[in-house]
C-alpha cells in the first residue's frame, strides 16, 4: 500500500501542501522520507541469533562475583498486626549474611514484605525465611470492593475506602438527557488482571564504596535510578541501572520496586552484591495488577444516532492501590456534546495496582463500546454506522483541539471489508443452532506521541564502524532493530553495521518504555542525530569531491554525487575525514500545540459460541491501526498480534481469584491463572493504514505498545453480543456466564 | 567443576568443597576497607551452608559428558542454570506450568524444572546452547528470526526445544498438531501466531534440505 493513497479529510491539505513545497526544493518533514528504502520494510531483529542460542542475558542470567541471594517473607495474611518478629534463628543458619526487617505494624494485603534475609545460595535463602518467626495478630479484611464500600467495612487507609479521583464535564448532560430520543443505562465490569511476565522481577544490587550499581528487569531504568536515589538518600549521579534483556512488563515493570530497595539494602548490609528474583507467587501478588472496574453509562441520542450526551459513574478498584481513570475514550473519541465523568476509587486489602497495557483504556473501551453496540440495537442501527455517524476531527468530542491526524475512518472501511462485516446478524442473536456465529467491532484511541527531549548519540569511528547510544530499553517491541534501521536508512549503511548500545543510564536519556512512548520518543532522537551525522559528512565530502553538499547522497555503503553516481567516496574513506571519532547528539524535538496527537484503530473479531457448553471461541480478527509511520513492519505486526491474544486473554479467561474468608488468592500460578495458550488463539490479520503523520516528530510516527490491546476485549464481546443476543457486559466471559445468560434468554422469551 | 572425581565423592561436601575454596572468596572481601557487620564471621565459615546428602550424576549436556553432585532437592533446571551456568534454559513458573524450561531429554520434550537431577544420570540432556553447529543455526532457530516467532525472547527456548521436538518426530505437521505441540508453552507476550508461521517455515526448510 503506497502511504499516500490513503488519508483522511482533516490530513490531505496538509499533505498536499507539503508535496507542493517538496516539488519546488523547499524543506518539508516527514512526507520527505517517501524514498525511504529500510524504515516501512518488514526487518528481522539484530539481536535474533543472541536470543535463539539462549545467550540473550536476563537478569536472572547474571552472576557477579561473590554474589549473595536474597529471599523476603511476605506476610501471609490479608491485614493483621506485626506482634513480635525474631530474626535470631535465620540469622544463625550457615550461609545466611544477612536477615533484615522490612515492617512493623500493620500489613494491609497478602504478599506484603514483612522481612529479608540474604545467603550464599537461594536454597538457603529459602530455608532461612522459614526460621524467621513472626506473630502476627489477624485483623478483619475485606477484598471485595462490593464489600468495601459497605458502611462498617474495615478500613483499608487513614480516609475512607471510596475516594473519588477524578471528574469531567462538559455542556449540560440534564439538557441532554431532555432532548435524547432515546436513553440507555448499562452497568460493565471488569476482573482484576494480573501482568504475569514470562520473566518474574529480578534485580542485582552492587556497591562499589559508595556507588550503587543495579542490574533489574525493567522497563524504566531511568526512573529505577531515581527513585534508588531517593529511596536510599543518595545523589542521582552515584547511581547505574542496567537492563539487559527483559521477559515481558506490560506495565509491571514500571518504575522502582520494593524488591530492588531491599536488595540495594542488602548489598550494603553485606558488603557484596545481592541479587533477587521472585517467584510466580510473588508476581502474582505484589508486584501489581489491572484494577477492576463497575462502569456505568447512561447516554442519550436522537433517533438517526446522532449522540447528545453520556454520563458515565466508575467503580474502580487496585488493591490498597488507586484505581484506573477509564473515562478518557468517553471523553474523547466520539461527538458529543454534553459528557459527564465521576470516577471512584475503592480500596481493599489486596495487593497494589500498577499500569497494566494501556491502563484504563482497556476497561473504559470495554465499557463504552458494549454500551454503543446496546445502543445501535435500541435504535436499529448498524454498530458501525452508529459510530461513524459521530466521528469527531477534535478531541474531547469534537469541542477540543483538533487531530493533527486520525485515521480511524479509514480503519473502519478496511476492517469493514477484510472481516466481511454484512455477515454480521442484522439483529444481535438472530442466527440459530447450537455453535452461534457474529461479528462485533471496537474503536481504539490512545495518546503515544513520544516525551520531547529524549536523547540519542551516534558515534562514528574513524574506521568507519557505527554506534547508536541511547539509555532507552528494549522491552521486547524490537527498539534495538528499529534503532539500528533508522540509522542505517539515514547514513546509507545496512543494519547490521550499526552497533546499538541502550539499556544504561550512564547513556543519553530516555523516557520509561510504557505508554506508548518508546518508538516515538527514541526514533526521532535517533533519525536526529543520524541526520546531523550525514550532514557532516556531506560538508567534508563536499570539499574532496568539490561538489556542493545538497547533492551529496548517502546510500550503499558510499557518499555520491546524485547527479553522477560515480564520483563518490565509501563511507569509511568519508568516515576518516572526521579525523577523530565524533558523536553526534540527536534529540526529539517538542510537539508543535494547537494540535492533539493520537493514534486510532478499530477491531473486528469473528466469534463461534456454543450454546451447549457455553464456550467461546475467538475465529478470527483484523485489527486495523493508524500509528503513523510503520518503522519496523514485521515487528508492528508481532505488537499487534500479541495485543490481540491479550486481549482474547483477557475477555475470555483472566482473573484473580481470592478467597473471602482468607483474603488469600487462590490461582496465584499459571495453573490457576488462566492465560491464552496456544490454542486459544485466532486468526490475526494485522492492517496499518500508514498515515503519516505531519507533525508529530520527524518520522511521522506514533507508539503502537498499547493500541492493539484497547479495543480487542471490547469487540469480542461485542460480537459475542451479535451471536447470541445477550450483552454479557462482564469480562471473563467464562462458560458459566454464558450459559447463564443463555437460560436467562430463554426464560425470559 | 563439573568434573568431580569420583573418589572423593564419597566424603565431600559442598562445604568442604567450599572451605577449599574459601581463602580465595575471603581474601577479597577482607580486602575490602568496608566490611559491614554480615561480614564479620571468620572466612572459613564464610561460605558455610546448611548440608545435604548429596549424589554424583554423569550425564551427556550438550554433546559433553558432566559428572557432578547434586542433592535430591535439585531439579534439572536448577543444576543446568545454576551449576552449569547454561542460563538459555529459563524458569518462569518452576512447577510445570509454562513449558520455559523445556529441554530434550533423550530426544523428548520435558520440563526441567519438574526432573530431579539425580535421575538424569546416564541420559542424554540437550538444551538451546546445544542446537547450534558452531555457527550455523538450527532451521528452527533460524526461522524464528525470519519470522519474528519472539517478542520478549524469554519464553523463546522453550518454544524452540518444544518444536525442535516436534519436527524430530513429525517432519511435516499440520498447524493443528503444530498448535497441540506447542500447548505446554506459554508466551505471555502472545506471539504464537509468530510461532506457528516459525514452525511452518523450519519444516518447509528442513524437508527441502
Ligand atoms: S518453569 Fe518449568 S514449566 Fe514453567
Ligand atoms: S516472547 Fe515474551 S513470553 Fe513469549
Amino acid at each position: 500500500m503506497k502511504e499516500h493513497e490513503i488519508v483522511d479529510d482533516l490530513n490531505l491539505a496538509y499533505l498536499e501542501e507539503a508535496r507542493g513545497k517538496k516539488a519546488q526544493g523547499k524543506d518539508v518533514p516527514a512526507e520527505a522520507g517517501e524514498d525511504f528504502k529500510l524504515i516501512g520494510q518488514p526487518t528481522a531483529r539484530i539481536d535474533g541469533r543472541l536470543i535463539v542460542t539462549g545467550r540473550a542475558k536476563f537478569t536472572n542470567d547474571l552472576t557477579l562475583m561473590n554474589m549473595l541471594h536474597a529471599k523476603i517473607l511476605r506476610s501471609p495474611f490479608a491485614s493483621a498486626e506485626i506482634v513480635s518478629m525474631d530474626l535470631s534463628q535465620a540469622q544463625n543458619l550457615p550461609g545466611v549474611k544477612a536477615v533484615i526487617k522490612l515492617k512493623e505494624g500493620r500489613v494491609k494485603y497478602e504478599g506484603e514484605q514483612v522481612a529479608a534475609v540474604a545467603a550464599i545460595s537461594e536454597k538457603t535463602a529459602e530455608e532461612a525465611l522459614q526460621l524467621i518467626k513472626v506473630d502476627y495478630k489477624i485483623l478483619p479484611h475485606v477484598v471485595r470492593p462490593e464489600k468495601a464500600v459497605e458502611e462498617g467495612a474495615p478500613q483499608i487507609h487513614d480516609s475512607a475506602n471510596v475516594e473519588k479521583f477524578n471528574e469531567y464535564s462538559r455542556g449540560d448532560v440534564d439538557k441532554g438527557f431532555a432532548e435524547a430520543e432515546v436513553v440507555l443505562e448499562r452497568t460493565y465490569k471488569t476482573a482484576v488482571e494480573i501482568h504475569q511476565t514470562a520473566e518474574t522481577h529480578a534485580s542485582i544490587a552492587k556497591l562499589d564504596e559508595d556507588r550503587l550499581t543495579v542490574w533489574d528487569s525493567t522497563q524504566a531504568a531511568f526512573s529505577v535510578r531515581d527513585g534508588l536515589a531517593r529511596t536510599l538518600g543518595i545523589p542521582t549521579s552515584k547511581v547505574r541501572v542496567i537492563k539487559t534483556y527483559m521477559g515481558g512488563g506490560f506495565g509491571s515493570k514500571l518504575g522502582l520496586n520494593e524488591h530492588t530497595v531491599v536488595a540495594a539494602r542488602l548489598a550494603k548490609e553485606t558488603g557484596r552484591p545481592v541479587k533477587i528474583v521472585l517467584n510466580r507467587r510473588e508476581n502474582s501478588l505484589c508486584v501489581g495488577n489491572r484494577p477492576s472496574t463497575s462502569i456505568t453509562i447512561k447516554g442519550g441520542a436522537k433517533k438517526d444516532g446522532t449522540l447528545v450526551c453520556l454520563s458515565m459513574k466508575n467503580y474502580t478498584c487496585g488493591g490498597v492501590g488507586r484505581g484506573d481513570r477509564c473515562s478518557e475514550p468517553l471523553i474523547d473519541i466520539y461527538k458529543c456534546p454534553n459528557v459527564k465523568v465521576e470516577e471512584y476509587t475503592v480500596y481493599t486489602n489486596t495487593g497494589a495496582s500498577r499500569p497494566t497495557r494501556a491502563p484504563g483504556h482497556v476497561q473504559g473501551t470495554f465499557a463504552l463500546e458494549g454500551f454503543l453496540d446496546e445502543l445501535a440495537d435500541e435504535l436499529g442501527l448498524d454498530p458501525l454506522e452508529l459510530r461513524r455517524k459521530n466521528y469527531s476531527s477534535a478531541n474531547q468530542g469534537e469541542t477540543g483541539i483538533p487531530y493533527s491526524s486520525k485515521g480511524l475512518n479509514k480503519c473502519y472501511e478496511l476492517g469493514a471489508a477484510k472481516i466481511g462485516w454484512e455477515r454480521r446478524n442484522k439483529k444481535p442473536g438472530e442466527g440459530g443452532g447450537k455453535i452461534r456465529r457474529g461479528l462485533g467491532v471496537a474503536s481504539q484511541i490512545w495518546w503515544g506521541a513520544g516525551v520531547p527531549g529524549t536523547l540519542a548519540d551516534i558515534k562514528i569511528h574513524r574506521d568507519g564502524s557505527v554506534e547508536v547510544i541511547c539509555g532507552t530499553q528494549d522491552i521486547g517491541c524490537g527498539t534495538r532493530t528499529y534503532i539500528a534501521t533508522i540509522a542505517a536508512e539515514t547514513l546509507g549503511l545496512k543494519p547490521e553495521d550499526i552497533a546499538v548500545k541502550i539499556g544504561d543510564t550512564v547513556y543519553p536519556w530516555a523516557p520509561s518504555s510504557g505508554g506508548s512512548q518508546t518508538t516515538p520518543s527514541v526514533a526521532p532522537a535517533v533519525r536526529d542525530a543520524a541526520l546531523k551525522a550525514a550532514e557532516r559528512l556531506k560538508q567534508l565530502v563536499s570539499t574532496t569531491l568539490n561538489i556542493p553538499a545538497s547533492r551529496i547522497v548517502l546510500a550503499g555503503k558510499k557518499l555520491f554525487d546524485k547527479e553522477n553516481p560515480d564520483v563518490s567516496v565509501t563511507f569509511q574513506d568519508a568516515a576518516k575525514e572526521l579525523r577523530r571519532e565524533a558523536v553526534f547528539h540527536g534529540e526529539r524535538s517538542d510537539l508543535p500545540a494547537g494540535f492533539a496527537y493520537n493514534s486510532f484503530g478499530a477491531h473486528f473479531a469473528e466469534v463461534e459460541v456454543d450454546t451447549e457448553t457455553g464456550q467461546i471461541r475467538v475465529a478470527k480478527v483484523v485489527a486495523v491501526h493508524d500509528v503513523g509511520r510503520v518503522i519496523n513492519r514485521l515487528t508492528a505486526e508481532s505488537q499487534v498480534v500479541g495485543g490481540i491474544t491479550q486481549g482474547v486473554s483477557t475477555a475470555l479467561f483472566e482473573e484473580r481469584l481470592i478467597d473471602d474468608n482468607t483474603g488469600q488468592m487462590v490461582n496465584p500460578n499459571l495453573q490457576g491463572y488462566k492465560i491464552s495458550t496456544s490454542m486459544d488463539i485466532p486468526e490475526i490479520v494485522p492492517i496499518f493504514v500508514d498515515l503519516i503523520d505531519p507533525r508529530i516528530n520527524n518520522l511521522g510516527t506514533k507508539g503502537l505498545g498499547e493500541p492493539p490491546r484497547i479495543p480487542i476485549s471490547a469487540a469480542v464481546a461485542n460480537a459475542v453480543y451479535n451471536a447470541i443476543g445477550i450483552h454479557l457486559r462482564e469480562i471473563p466471559m467464562t462458560p458459566d456466564k454464558v450459559l447463564k445468560a443463555l437460560q436467562g434468554k430463554e426464560a425470559n422469551s | 567443576m563439573e568434573k568431580t572425581s569420583k573418589k572423593r565423592k564419597k566424603t565431600f561436601t559442598r562445604r568442604a568443597f567450599l572451605k577449599g575454596l574459601g581463602g580465595s572468596a575471603a581474601g577479597t572481601a577482607l580486602a575490602s576497607k568496608f566490611l559491614r557487620r554480615g561480614l564479620a564471621a571468620p572466612p572459613q565459615e564464610m561460605e558455610a551452608a546448611p548440608v545435604h546428602s548429596q549424589k554424583t550424576v554423569t550425564f551427556s549436556v550438550n554433546g559433553r559428558t558432566v559428572s557432578l553432585e547434586v542433592e535430591p532437592r535439585e531439579t534439572l533446571l536448577d543444576v543446568l542454570r545454576q551449576k552449569l551456568n547454561l542460563t538459555g534454559t529459563k524458569k518462569t513458573c518452576d512447577r510445570g506450568e509454562c513449558g520455559s524450561c523445556t529441554v530434550l531429554l533423550d530426544g523428548q520434550p520435558v520440563y526441567s524444572c519438574l526432573y530431579p537431577a539425580i535421575r538424569v544420570e546416564g541420559k542424554t540432556v540437550t538444551t538451546i546452547e546445544g542446537l547450534a553447529y558452531g555457527d550455523e543455526l538450527h532451521p528452527v532457530q533460524q526461522a524464528f528470526i525470519d519470522k519474528d516467532g519472539y517478542q520478549c525472547g524469554f519464553c523463546t527456548p522453550g518454544f524452540i526445544m518444544s518444536s525442535v521436538a516436534l519436527l524430530n518426530r513429525n517432519q511435516k505437521p499440520t498447524f493443528p498438531e503444530i498448535k497441540t505441540a506447542l500447548s505446554g508453552n506459554l508466551c505471555r507476550c502472545g506471539n504464537y501466531v509468530k510461532i506457528y508461521e516459525a514452525v511452518r517455515t523450519a519444516s518447509e526448510r528442513m524437508r527441502k534440505a
